[in-house]
């Protein structure tokens, strides 16, 4: 193996040499350092982006095939960086108004993006074991961060315990899909599983599970509100941002490239996960007053929609997940924005009543908030609508007539408590006004908004992208 | 008559299920992990009678020497009160035996349909480097740190996260906290060390 041979990976290298160095500067420099650390992160995380950006198009295999870098990686890649990276930029002025100086925050972040980097080009199980632990190890630690706080440490314990026994389901499925196919990587698994035994569909299942509960799907979502409230707000947005998307990448790869033979076999575990998580992304959120409880909901039901697009196992549906992560990424990061704006003196507010009658206190924000969440319901001609058109269209085109309706049927109970919020905001009388929204968040705030309300103008580039990332997997 | 190998495969594997036993059955924790080791080191030669030496030495060097020990530390430090935690505990057992009974199903079902992949059977006949000429350490090393390098730099990435996520969760930089200063406890000399006094008789200092 010649240095040459690793240049596919370089991006991930230029990640993780970055965090290893930011972590020795910050331990040598202490906490003074943590502004520095923090945009020597996001200058990392830019060279990585262009680094990918100037990759060639054509596939290249590593270390024996068990790393991939495709299209489909690529495009993974850009999203988990730009997820990461707006994260970062909100997470600065968070951490200064609560006196929480820790430059550790930043390194951890770079490492958990290693993982998911890895996450998105495993073709083999290992690969895809140690991806998944090296991104969630980072996360447990970065959800209790806030360490005197008790609900913060509530939700990193909570994951953390949680996390491990869904590792230990995703381990025994991998164990059963390795002994029933003698092989771990997926070209391997996919060669030996023409058909379907017992013990190999025991096998999905339990991998499934385990992936199920990385992407928060019902019935393995349990986890999602309680770690969601508790952590400190940008690592929430960190959450619902950049490993959500890299899990349904994984999830993706998994049932495409490695159980292409046997889809009968996971589709109805697929289209289970995604009624159920449309379903209770809908209703459990009607009853919410905790602005970040509602978000966990809401990317539920998210996931539950993303899901969709995997039923058919087609290279449509991919490229419509693909499609709906990236709009899913735009408006998350949005939202999360206002919810880290909501600041009165006397701390972080987290009411949802709390919004009422911002379009007269703060117009703006409450104008860019109304269309993402107008644009969260689906509701056209904002991005989200597009995100569910393409979803949608994959399944019916894949004669899942049910799983489509039921997904229309859950996206209009959905849009009540998305409206509502619209309501509270322009409608009811005014509470006190927020504190003027921080430079980092606002530019968050203001290109996610950008993408949302504009992506109807110019969806080109992005469709052709996920088209041809969709296509490498097939 | 009994053959040697066969004679200390049925001592290790008793031994290790009576061991195993009193690990459930002891009523002191302490005496508990303490048969846990006793299982482990029978456990290792078990593997050692298979020709299996680098796992029986994995699983003497990590799971005595590192896991048990770390229980024994956490029974020890922690003072939990095992009697008390027990309390109660047979109310769970409909529920448990009935959870139990479904896994057994289950495992029945997957065995009963067990299938060997087509190509395992001629891996196993030719495994590769032969075993004949190469101890299983050396087989293991020569892959780990050549094909399958990547795996072990991201374990190494995972352990440095934990490491990592260990201190800033735990450390507190404490304030007034008196800590050894090496350089000053060097320079000090006999005239900053010792102080003269004058005591006057029968009153002290």
């Amino acid at each position: 193996m010649t240095l040459n041979s690793l240049m596919p990976v370089l991006p991930e290298l230029v990640v993780v040499v970055g965090a290893m160095l930011l972590l020795m500067f910050g331990v040598f420099r202490g906490e003074d350092s943590t502004p520095i650390v923090e945009a020597g992160a996001l200058v990392v995380l830019a060279i990585a982006a262009v680094l990918i950006l100037m990759q060639p198009s054509a596939p290249a295999e590593l270390f024996g095939g068990s790393i991939v870098i495709d299209a489909f990686a690529r495009f993974f890649k850009i999203l988990i960086l730009i997820g990461a990276a707006a994260a970062l930029v909100m997470s600065m002025p968070f951490w200064r108004n609560h006196k929480l100086n820790r430059f550790e925050f930043s390194v951890v972040v770079l490492l958990s993006v290693a993982g998911m980097m890895v996450m998105v080009s495993a073709r083999d199980l290992i690969a895809l074991y140690l991806g998944i632990e090296l991104m969630s190890l980072a996360l447990y630690v970065i959800a209790a961060i806030d360490r005197e706080n008790v609900r913060s440490t509530e939700a990193g314990l909570k994951y953390f315990v949680l996390g491990a026994l869904s590792s230990g389901m995703l381990l025994y499925g991998a164990s059963l899909a390795y002994g029933f196919t003698g092989t771990v990587s997926f070209a391997g698994i996919a060669a030996a599983a023409k058909s379907p035994s017992t013990g190999l569909v025991f096998g999905i299942v339990f991998l499934f599970a385990g992936l199920a509960f990385k992407v928060s799907a019902v019935p393995f979502h349990m986890w999602t509100p309680d770690v969601y409230e508790g952590a400190p707000t940008p690592v929430t947005a960190f959450f619902a941002a950049a490993p959500k998307v890299a899990a349904i990448a994984l999830f993706v790869r998994v049932a495409i490239t490695a159980f292409p033979n046997i889809t009968l076999s996971w589709q109805q575990i697929i289209v289970f996960i995604s009624i159920a998580s449309m379903v209770l992304g809908a209703f459990a959120a009607i009853g919410q007053k905790n602005i970040k409880r509602l978000m966990a909901y809401s990317s539920i039901g998210h996931v539950g929609y993303a899901l969709v697009g995997l039923a058919p196992g087609t290279a449509e549906g991919v490229s419509g997940v693909l499609i709906y992560m990236t709009i899913y990424l735009a408006m998350t990061l949005g939202t999360f924005a206002v919810v880290i704006a909501m600041r009165r003196d006397g701390g972080q507010i987290e009411e949802i009543d709390q919004l009422a009658g911002l379009s007269r206190t703060q117009p703006v924000m409450a104008f860019v908030l109304a269309a993402l969440l107008f644009s969260l319901a689906g509701i056209p001609p904002l991005a989200g609508f597009f995100a569910k058109f393409y979803v949608f269209l994959a399944a019916i085109q894949g004669k899942f007539y049910a799983l489509a309706v039921i997904g229309v049927l859950a996206s209009v109970v959905g849009a009540y408590y998305y409206l509502r919020i619209v309501k509270i905001m322009y409608i009811d009388e005014p509470a006190q006004r927020f504190l003027p929204m921080p430079k980092p968040v606002a530019i968050v705030l203001a290109l996610s908004g950008i993408f949302t309300i504009l992506f109807f103008v110019y969806p080109g580039p992005l469709v052709a992208a996920a088209n041809a990332a969709a296509k490498s997997l097939f | 008559m009994m053959t040697v190998p066969a004679f200390f495969f049925y001592l290790f594997s008793a031994i290790a299920v009576a061991s195993a036993f009193m690990v459930i059955a002891g009523r002191n924790p302490v005496h508990s992990v303490l048969w846990l080791i006793l299982t482990f080191v029978n456990a290792a030669g078990l593997f050692l009678l298979v020709g299996a030496e680098f796992l029986a030495m994995i699983l003497v060097v990590v799971y005595v020497g590192a896991v048990a020990v770390l229980f024994l530390f956490v029974v020890m430090m922690l003072d939990v009160d095992f009697a008390e935690l027990r309390e109660g505990f047979l109310q769970y057992l409909p529920i448990g035996a009935l959870v139990g009974f479904v896994f057994l199903v289950e495992l029945v079902l997957v065995v009963g349909t067990w299938v060997v992949g087509p190509g395992i059977a001629s891996a196993i006949k030719a495994p590769i480097p032969n075993a004949a000429q190469v101890t299983n350490t050396e087989a293991i090393g020569r892959v780990l740190y050549t094909t399958y390098v990547h795996y072990f730099q991201i374990a190494g990435l995972v352990l440095l996260v934990a490491m990592i996520g260990a201190i800033v969760l735990t450390l507190h930089h404490r304030v007034n906290v008196k800590r050894q200063s090496i350089s000053s406890q060097n320079a000090r000399t006999r005239d900053t060390a010792i102080e003269v006094v004058k005591v006057k008789t029968g009153e002290g200092i």
